[in-house]
């Protein structure tokens, strides 16, 4: 483990996608900007929004073809901050909006912004699901620890003794462990990261989108209202410590055989099981067909059986089994 | 079959036969039996011998059998209900026999087994025709048939009864076993033969049908509603549902889920209701107008997400086959007791469209049309089915495909630098374009749960809230101004309206026509939109003493049901009563004349 990266991407210079003739004039991050963002000054999620922008800025992905999904919580209000496609739904199924949203739009890469209730606690279950089946989108939750938009309450992933309005004496529950809980559900890239370091924060969300399948990154964002200095601890700059996991180079080295191979499931397991702070950067990534492909290879074959006939054609046939 | 004779006479003679305009049939055994398929079967073929036809069965509530029965309904007119009487019971065992013997009418025949039950033959109101089928259909197809085939015996010996034409049967039984091994199909044939070949002369008389003179010449469908909505579905465009299994609408997606793939679409089992509803709103926010399938409790996780289709303005439809209530109640028996949760679930207002169809046809149709209403006036669409119209078995003339089947692209035109989401136009209904869709000044939209201002952005303005509620109302109150006024069945004046819904149509209607005939008429009339109510029904209620609203569900604390409730509320009549039952089975054309007598009194 270093403090620095090892990220090949990491300190790319800005890569304008290139223009082809007709094409509008590559568009910078200032033009994303929407709303101004309700958020406390100093919360967490400005620095997810402002590298959510870096990581479009970049890639230049189609300004409408930008879609972003959320659910309900401080966080969750992201899509009314970016100028581009967007949805604000409801409390705990971003995911399973997105899902069918992802799998009837192939065109689209879908980032859901979900905070660590939304995700982990009310919407759990889809969580899961859409891991399990490797539905194509990336999920960034906001991990701060606490339910920020309802007010100080504790959240799934608070720490026992956190004293929150609804464990006015302290937390008694174990928390949650994200990473454990989305390696064990089967998505097929799992990283973590933190709002303090920008630039890992990005490097996370360009590997995530190039990603395909089920990618989710657990970016801690502190909530400097409710539980301010929540994350000191992984920041430096108070006086804590950003590990960042050296991935494996397969370049033959000795030193090649302490690094983490993304692909080993039980090795990411076991840096789940580190203690906060733990470490930061690509815990598991696997390729896996994602949903939308096997979906796809399903269409082409039954289509390929039908002899590709029109819809009509179709139902037709099916009808005249049914006189 | 009211021509039928009550002989009794054991002479084996030549049968005469006897033109009959409607039949009856019940086949009762055990679940093991296949009688499901020969009640399929005959159903299917009456269908194409231009005969309506209905049925009706039951399914153990056991996984692994138990007693079960099929009920068809073969007419040369219009079929309106699977039948209050049977004429001819077939019963395999002595429990078939002892349960169902009550349902077959005085001059009925009874078809048994001997070897299986003792009838008590001194009971001189029935027929008695013993046919040992389980040995003759052993002895047909050669020992290794044990209790298969025995359906198949039934079906050639019910074909002989009736004077089906023989020809055509046994195309179709080719058809329906050309994916199974030739022997199979060689000892199904040899025991239809054997059936078609058993003398039954000793009832005296076989019957034949009269030709059915109403009919256009259209080919006829037979399907179960089910399979009509999922198929209505698929013509209307719909590539994307998404739903969780339950009883009694799991068949919908399950035909959905294998259909799909040939015409392009998907359709996503999902972890829960919740999730699935989500998905297809998910769906539908990406261009194309997506489903979801339920019942009842799936229908009650699914009412906060409805809640933000509503207030985003987004198209959704929502099947709810509708089974007994509340909690697991009935999952295998009809129902119409979510009315209320469909029209008012959720919290907040929350105006939705609300329709139900009255039959296996109106099944098809109605679910194309619910896709219609969604896409035109931005909202879900609920489609209450129930139990009775999704399992059973009804003809219908053949759609014309060509005119109806047809593709929704996405929408991809680029909106102009006006654009605003949630203008508070006329007729305040929104099409927000989709994911892809290019707009002017890169002004896009965000589509929300929260109350918003036209820009579709959040605001503490409290004025947004009585502007916005007012706009998702308004357009309903207009689809409302232009939805038909339903037509009266029977006498356009008069004593007393039966008013219903849903599947108590059918018998409703049925028992319009046998009031006529008996010279005491009652009129029928039949709502099909129940959230926004059609225009004119107050002018229809005028000219009637008392208006009684039949429906299958709880007459409630005030004595009348979930419908009755609603038109009270809207026209403060009241003289609008209900005629009500909770036994999870459709009503009998008997129990709707006895109660219209018991109210009168
Ligand atoms: C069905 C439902 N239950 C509860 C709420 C109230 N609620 C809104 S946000 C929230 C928790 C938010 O916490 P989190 O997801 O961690 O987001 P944060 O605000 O911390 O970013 C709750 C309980 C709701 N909106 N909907
Ligand atoms: S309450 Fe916390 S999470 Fe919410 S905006 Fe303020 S700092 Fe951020
Ligand atoms: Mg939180």
């Amino acid at each position: 483990m270093s403090e620095t990266t090892n990220n090949p991407t990491s300190g790319a210079a800005v890569v304008a996608a290139p223009t082809q003739p007709g094409q509008p004039a590559p568009y910078k991050k200032v033009d994303l900007k929407s709303d101004r963002p309700t958020w406390c000054p100093g919360c967490g999620d400005f620095t997810v929004l402002d590298l959510y922008f870096r990581l479009c800025e970049r890639r230049q992905i189609a300004r409408e073809k930008i879609t972003t999904v959320s659910g309900i919580g401080c966080s969750s209000r992201f899509p009314y901050f970016v100028q581009a496609h967007g949805v604000h739904f409801i409390h705990g199924r971003a995911v399973a909006f997105a899902s069918g949203l992802s799998l009837s739009r192939p065109d689209l890469h879908v980032f859901v912004f979900s905070g660590d209730g939304d995700a982990y606690s009310i919407g759990g279950n889809h969580l899961e699901h859409a891991a399990r089946k490797n539905i194509h989108m990336t999920l960034v939750v906001m991990d701060n620890n606490v339910y920020g938009l309802t007010k100080k309450q504790t959240s799934p992933t608070s720490p026992i003794g956190f004293k929150s309005k609804t464990d006015p004496t302290g937390a008694v529950d174990r928390p949650t462990n994200p990473m454990k809980k989305l390696i064990a559900a089967g998505a097929t890239f799992v990283a973590r990261t933190s709002h303090s370091n920008p630039q890992h924060v990005l490097q996370m969300m360009e590997r995530a989108m190039d990603h395909r399948g089920f990618s989710v990154i657990e970016c801690l964002s502190e909530c400097v209202e409710f539980y301010p200095g929540a994350f000191d601890a992984a920041n430096p700059r108070k006086g804590g410590q950003f590990t960042v996991i050296e991935e494996k180079k397969n370049d033959g080295t000795p030193e090649d055989e302490k690094r983490h191979d993304p692909s080993d499931e039980a090795a990411a397991y076991k840096l789940a099981t580190l203690p906060f702070p733990g470490v930061f950067g690509v815990f598991y990534e696997v390729k896996q067909p994602a949903k939308n492909d096997r979906e796809q290879q399903l269409i082409d074959a039954t289509r390929a059986a039908v002899g590709n006939a029109p819809p009509l054609a179709c139902l037709q046939k099916t009808f005249a089994r049914l006189k | 079959m009211s021509n039928m004779s009550d002989s009794n006479s054991g002479a084996a003679v030549t049968a005469k036969v006897v033109p009959i305009k409607d039949a009856v049939i019940r086949i009762a055994g055990n679940s093991q039996d296949g009688i499901q398929t020969v009640g399929e079967l005959l159903a299917r073929f009456s269908g194409r011998s231009a005969q309506e036809v209905m049925s009706y069965m039951t399914i153990p509530a056991t996984i692994s059998g138990g007693p079960s029965i099929y009920q068809v309904r073969i007419g040369s007119g219009e079929v309106l209900s699977v039948g209050d009487e049977v004429d001819v019971l077939v019963a395999f065992y002595q429990h078939s026999y002892e349960k169902h013997l009550g349902a077959l009418r005085n001059g009925g025949v009874l078809i048994y087994d001997p070897d299986q039950v003792k009838p008590n033959l001194d009971d001189k109101r029935f027929t008695y025709v013993g046919v040992p089928m389980t040995s003759l259909t052993i002895e047909a197809i050669g020992g290794k048939g044990r209790d298969k085939g025995k359906n198949m015996f039934l079906l050639g010996l019910i074909a002989r009864m009736f004077d089906l034409d023989t020809v055509k049967l046994e195309t179709m039984l080719k058809d329906w076993g050309a994916k199974r091994d030739a022997s199979t199909m060689e000892a199904t044939f040899n025991a239809f033969r054997a059936g078609y070949g058993f003398d039954i002369g000793r009832m005296g008389q076989n019957f034949k049908f009269i030709p059915n003179e109403q009919r256009s010449g259209r080919p006829l469908m037979v399907m179960a509603g089910n399979q009509a909505m999922a198929y209505g579905l698929i013509a209307a465009g719909v590539r994307f549902g998404a739903a969780y299994p339950i009883t009694p609408s799991s068949q919908i997606m399950e035909i959905l889920r294998a259909e799909l793939p040939k015409y392009g679409g998907i359709f996503l089992q999902c972890e829960d209701e919740i999730a699935s509803v989500c998905a297809a709103i998910g769906a539908s926010y990406g261009g194309r107008v997506a489903v979801t399938s339920t019942s009842g409790p799936g229908l009650a996780l699914k009412t906060e997400a409805i809640g933000w289709a509503v207030m985003a303005e987004i198209p959704l439809v929502v099947i709810d086959v509708q089974r007994g209530g509340p909690s697991t109640g009935l999952p295998t028996k009809m129902e119409q007791s979510d009315l209320n949760i469909a029209i008012f679930g959720g919290h907040g207002d929350c105006p939705r469209i609300v329709i139900a169809p009255a039959d296996v046809e109106d099944a098809f149709y109605s679910s194309i049309e619910a896709v219609d209403l969604a896409r035109q006036y931005s909202c879900p669409v609920i489609v209450l089915s129930d139990q009775a119209i999704g399992f059973r078995v009804e003809a219908f003339e053949e759609p014309d495909l060509a005119k109806i089947v047809r593709e929704l692209p996405i929408d991809f035109t680029p909106r102009g630098a006006e654009f605003k989401p949630y203008e508070d136009t006329v007729d305040g209904i929104p099409h927000h374009p989709a994911p892809g869709t290019p707009i002017a000044n890169n002004n896009f939209p965000i589509l929300t749960g929260l109350e918003h201002n036209e820009a579709g952005h959040p605001g503490e303005d409290p004025r947004y809230h009585v502007v916005m509620t007012a706009k998702r109302r308004r357009k309903l109150q207009k689809l409302g101004e232009k939805l038909p006024t339903p037509k009266v069945f029977g006498p356009a004046e008069g004593e007393t309206l039966l008013v219903s819904w849903g599947s108590a149509y059918g018998p409703t209607r049925e028992a319009v026509e046998k009031s006529v005939a008996d010279g005491q008429p009652l009129s029928a009339l039949c709502i099909r939109y129940l959230n926004p109510l059609p225009p004119g029904l107050d002018k229809i209620f005028e000219r009637f003493k008392r208006i009684l609203v039949v429906e299958n569900n709880d007459s409630g604390l005030y004595g009348y049901g979930q419908f009755a409730a609603l038109l009270r509320s809207r026209f403060g009549d009241p003289r609008i009563g209900g005629i009500n039952k909770t036994d999870g089975l459709s009503f009998k054309v008997r129990e709707i004349l006895e109660a219209v007598r018991a109210q009168a009194r």
